[in-house]
């Protein structure tokens, strides 16, 4: 017990401050997001606002108990943990109930469960129980197999409930792989493939594509030949723009011979402007609310847009507008920033973990929470396309807020302890 | 254990950072530098409700009320809330209506044609916000069906006024309101389209002062156009401030009275006090029922009036420019008595060689010369005005002469705008010297414009100048500017328009007039008088006559003014087309007005029955219509 108590002292207290504070200010949003004169009281279960305060209760209880876990809790149990959440995703597809087109939950009549929400944190376990193996080469081809495996089931499961979105999430995955050693080109192919597509749909016309990605290889290569001359390098470059060329084509081919109305749907999903009745009503209503706090904002429980339903959602996936239009750029900066300072700590606190298992588990955390922050605030203003994923700590929801808090917990447990190896 | 990938959390660090970076910089240029979405939030989520101030009422000068207000509700329609809309599998809206138009239809007495044109109106405005559906329903068509309304899906009533009258009368000087145009609306920020505005008479030119200040309220509204309630608690939100009304001098009594006289007649009646230049009446027949002009009948209507030969639209009073006739040789018989070139007993045969007269023994004075309105007399008056003699060359005397007697004339009010308060104020002409050199390559003496001495020739004077001029000389010397209107404000806080208390001389010496005043007291009295039937028993009317020669038959024309010390009231009556000369309509009618006016009741029954009800004008002939 006393070597338990000594342990304590060493709890990231100012990660929990900042998860704290995002998600006091992001209740504060959620109250002001369904703020009516005529219903104001804090306490009243009709109301989101009251609904998602238990749920603060509940993650902090939930909290206090994986803090008092024991350090092996976690690691030994990661596989069960990850089976019984495929389990449960399983379950979703026989006693589901539908929402929004996509089937993801589980009626538990006082509580709505959305699996999918807790098969990141189970899957991260896992993937961690995999990689801290003491044979574990992530060069061999037996290990790419396995961890491809871990994660491809959960994807494979939630596709199947239509939510692409929570599927798209397993991709962060991606950043604690690459720190473990996996090659950085499947990182940077992805990008440029990605940057390519929608270069080439946007701007139309393949050949200023081509033009300008031959100018910008032309450049690279220019700097790495002036550094190490070498032949190598040479071939290596032509072979990439040869690449290149041939993606850009097909792109360009591929969407060509489609049908105007499929060309359109792409392309609304690239520039929802297109469509503003249609796909592209949120993200333009979004825009509006958020364009139109300014730099200070119109003040709490103040918004105009947010507070006449014009954005559907805006208490889920679109929160993150009634923090643009009641608290302005300001506030946008200064929950950006918890967001990224807390991202930062999470970098650090994984570097210093001596176990393998907690290290990749704490990338997989940030990576997990990075993915959604890009992913939601991207859409909200019209970067990223309409991919409906919650913002960390922040949007209404049970289910979330409670798989994000022991997914940050988890590793608060294991960093109690950073410098026992399990 | 060494790791060979430790640097590149340094790599995962950056991502992290650039990534955040990017998302911050697009809110840079969402927030910051974007003002378009500022500009759409304000569109879609607030709607600004003008509030509409009530207009200043008119009243008489005792104080009974003209022009007043009366509530009449617009029906309004959200075309968005009437119908659902969605989109269906081929990605094409449709359309399913939520409420019973038939049921609408036969509650509004319209046809469903009338439904989907008003609906095709509303939409091309505007889906989501609010537009006029059906104009102006009074209360009385409201009450049958304003229970229902609620059923009816996006569909609500506005509240608006409409002028309203307790008397029909006054069309002409009141004046009619009606719906802005778009010069007004560029002009005037003030105004917003379907917006009113004083059109004429009264309401035009004390618009600003009548129309007062709106109020408006800022609504927050919802995706489906509701409102969720005041904008910032209503601290954008302002309330309306009610027009200033105005205190005229009409006589209400007096004014209907003079309509009736006029009805089934074509002319004018003006009355002025003279002591202070109020319009007491002001009458320009045919008239019309102002409560015509107001309203949904107000544009089917107003077309009727406007195309109708007798021009009752036309304010005669003052936008017509008759010859004055007799009535102009009071004013030349003051101005040649100031210059010198007659004396009081100055007389002149009745030569009916010069210009033709009517059979009467020869004056043997002014007076005299009033009362039997002597043509020759003032022909030979006028030539002494003209040919003074200061010059040996008769063309530069006749100048010299023609530009001082012009000045004279204008001192009276003549040959000018007069400033009274009501638009489209017509000048009338008195000739200048230009005018003739044009016509006579300035070779033109008294003998070309001799017919100007009798009120003919190129003299055009307005029945508001005529009346003026019974004001001058019933003031022996001088008037004020007639106006309208006495008072601007409300109950608590009056104020007067200051130019109407500026008195305007003549420059004509007092004893000057006080011979002209028993000359048209003569006429009125006198046995050989022209103007008998302008007599009232017990008052002592001075007047004068005049026939005005034109295309048609004769106008009959007679100013007045009573009692003869002390006036009460100066008039001009005008009668267009009556044969008889002056004294034969204009002057019974005259009187009638005046016993009205001074006793309150008019007791010569027959009389006034007489001249109210026969119609003495000559019809007036269609214009010839061109031929192709």
């Amino acid at each position: 017990m006393r070597h338990r108590q000594s342990e304590y002292r060493k709890i990231d207290y100012l990660t929990i401050a900042i998860y704290a504070v995002i998600v006091i200010f992001g209740w504060a949003n959620i109250y002001a997001a369904g703020y009516n004169e005529a219903h104001s009281a804090v306490f009243d279960f009709n109301f989101n606002h009251c609904k998602q305060l238990v749920w603060i209760g509940v993650s902090a209880l939930v909290a206090g108990l994986i803090l008092l876990t024991d350090l092996r809790f976690f690691s030994n149990g990661a596989y069960i943990f990850y089976a019984i959440s495929m389990l449960l995703l399983l379950s979703v597809l026989f006693v589901g109930s539908s929402t929004n087109g996509g089937i993801s939950w589980i009626d538990l009549k006082f509580f709505k469960l959305q699996p999918s929400e807790f098969a990141k944190f189970a899957t991260a376990l896992a993937l961690s129980k995999y990689v801290s193996k003491q044979d574990f080469d992530i060069h061999q081809r037996g290990s790419w197999l396995m961890l491809g495996l871990i994660i491809a089931l959960p994807v494979g499961l939630i596709f199947l409930q239509h939510d692409m979105g929570s599927a798209l999430v397993f991709a962060s995955f991606l950043i604690p792989l690459y720190r473990f050693g996996m090659t950085p080109y499947i990182l940077v192919i992805g990008v440029v493939a990605i940057t390519l597509f929608v270069l080439t749909i946007a701007v139309g016309d393949s050949y200023y594509i081509i033009m300008i990605s031959l100018a910008v290889i032309g450049l690279i290569y220019l700097f790495v030949w002036l550094n190490r001359p070498r032949r190598k390098d040479y071939v290596r470059t032509i072979g990439i723009f040869a690449v290149c060329c041939l993606f850009i084509i097909s792109v360009d081919t591929v969407f060509g011979s489609l049908e105007v109305h499929q060309q359109n749907r792409i392309k609304v999903l690239l520039d929802p402007s297109l469509d503003l009745r249609g796909t592209g009503y949120n993200v333009h209503q979004a825009k509006i609310a958020i364009g139109s706090g300014g730099f200070k904002g119109k003040g709490f429980l103040n918004g105009t847009i947010t507070k006449a339903n014009f954005l559907p959602e805006q208490e889920t996936d679109f929160i993150f507008c009634t923090v643009g239009e009641e608290w302005g750029f300001v506030g946008c900066l200064l929950l950006l920033g918890l967001y990224l300072w807390l991202l930062q700590r999470l970098v650090s606190i994984s570097e210093r973990q001596a176990s393998r298992f907690s290290r990749f588990y704490g990338y997989s955390v940030s990576a997990i929470l990075f993915f959604h922050i890009l992913v939601n605030v991207g859409m909200v203003i019209g970067l990223v396309p309409v991919i409906g994923i919650p913002l960390p700590f922040f949007s209404y929801g049970g289910s979330s807020l409670l798989a994000f808090t022991i997914l940050l917990f988890i590793l608060l447990r294991q960093d109690a302890e950073h410098t026992s190896l399990l | 254990m060494t790791d060979p990938y430790r640097n590149r959390s340094v790599i995962i660090r950056y991502i992290y950072t650039i990534v955040v970076v990017v998302l911050v910089i697009r809110l840079v240029f969402l927030q910051l530098i974007n003002s378009d979405y500022k500009r759409i939030a304000a569109v879609q989520a607030l709607r600004e409700v003008t509030q509409y101030p009530a207009r200043g009422y008119i009243y008489d000068r005792e104080g009974k009320l003209l022009v007043y207000n009366e509530a009449v509700y617009d029906l309004m329609v959200i075309p968005d809330m009437t119908v659902k809309r969605y989109r269906n599998r081929h990605r094409q809206d449709s359309i399913v209506q939520l409420n019973d138009t038939a049921l609408l239809c036969r509650k509004l007495g319209i046809t469903h044609e009338d439904y989907e044109s008003h609906m095709k109106k509303a939409i091309h405005y505007s889906w989501k916000a609010p537009s006029i559906f059906m104009k102006q329903i009074s209360k009385e068509e409201l009450a049958a069906w304003e229970g229902d309304l609620r059923k009816f899906n996006g569909f609500y009533l506005s509240r608006r006024t409409l002028r309203s009258y307790d008397r029909p009368i006054g069309a002409h000087v009141l004046g009619y309101v009606g719906e802005v145009g778009n010069r007004d609306i560029q002009a005037d920020s003030y105004y917003k389209q379907g917006d009113y505005i004083g059109q004429s008479g009264l309401e035009r030119m004390y618009e600003k002062e009548l129309r007062g200040i709106k109020g408006k309220k800022v609504m927050h509204v919802d995706v489906n156009s509701r409102e969720i309630g005041h904008y910032m608690d209503g601290a954008l939100d302002s309330l309306p401030v009610s027009g200033n009304n105005l205190y005229t001098s009409l006589d209400a009594d007096l004014q209907e009275y003079a309509e009736r006289l006029m009805a089934n007649k074509r002319g004018c009646v003006v009355a002025i006090e003279p002591s202070s230049g109020e319009v007491l009446a002001l009458v320009s027949a045919p008239s019309y029922d102002p409560n015509l002009l107001v309203g949904r009948v107000r544009g089917k209507n107003y077309s009727v009036l406007y195309q109708d030969i007798r021009k009752p639209l036309f304010n005669r009073a003052l936008q017509a420019a008759y010859p004055p006739g007799s009535i102009f040789k009071v004013a030349q018989a003051v101005t040649a008595l100031q210059l010198g070139v007659i004396d009081p007993y100055s007389y002149f045969v009745c030569d009916h060689n010069l210009v033709g007269c009517h059979n009467h023994p020869t004056a043997m004075s002014v007076q005299e010369a009033i009362k039997m309105s002597c043509n020759p007399y003032f022909y030979r008056v006028y030539g002494r005005m003209i040919q003074q003699g200061k010059y040996k060359n008769a063309y530069k005397d006749s100048k010299y002469g023609l530009t001082l007697w012009r000045s004279y004339m204008m001192r009276f009010g003549f040959g000018q705008r007069m400033d009274i308060d009501l638009p489209n104020v017509m000048e009338g002409s008195i000739p200048d010297t230009s005018l003739y050199d044009k016509w006579y390559n300035h070779r033109w003496t008294f003998a070309s414009i001799y017919s100007n001495s009798i009120g003919q020739g190129e003299v055009q004077v307005v029945p508001i100048q005529m009346a003026n001029l019974a004001c001058v000389v019933a003031n022996r010397g001088y008037y004020y500017t007639p106006h309208v209107v006495r008072y601007i404000g409300n109950d608590t806080a009056k104020f007067r328009v200051e130019k109407y208390y500026r008195r305007h001389e003549t420059g004509i010496e007092r004893r000057y007039y006080d011979i002209a005043v028993a000359g048209m007291y003569d006429v009125v009295h006198a046995p050989g008088g022209t103007g008998h039937k302008a007599d009232v028993p017990g008052i002592d009317v001075c007047g004068k006559t005049g026939t005005a020669q034109n295309k048609g038959a004769d106008h009959s024309v007679f100013i007045s003014f009573a009692p003869r010390d002390n006036p009460k009231i100066a008039l001009a009556v005008y009668v267009e087309n009556a044969p008889g000369g002056g004294g034969s309509w204009a002057a019974p009618i005259s009187g009638l007005i005046i016993e009205k006016y001074l006793k309150g009741e008019v007791q010569r029954a027959d009389f006034e029955k007489r001249y109210m009800d026969i119609n003495p004008c000559q019809p007036v002939r269609p214009p010839k219509e061109k031929k192709p």
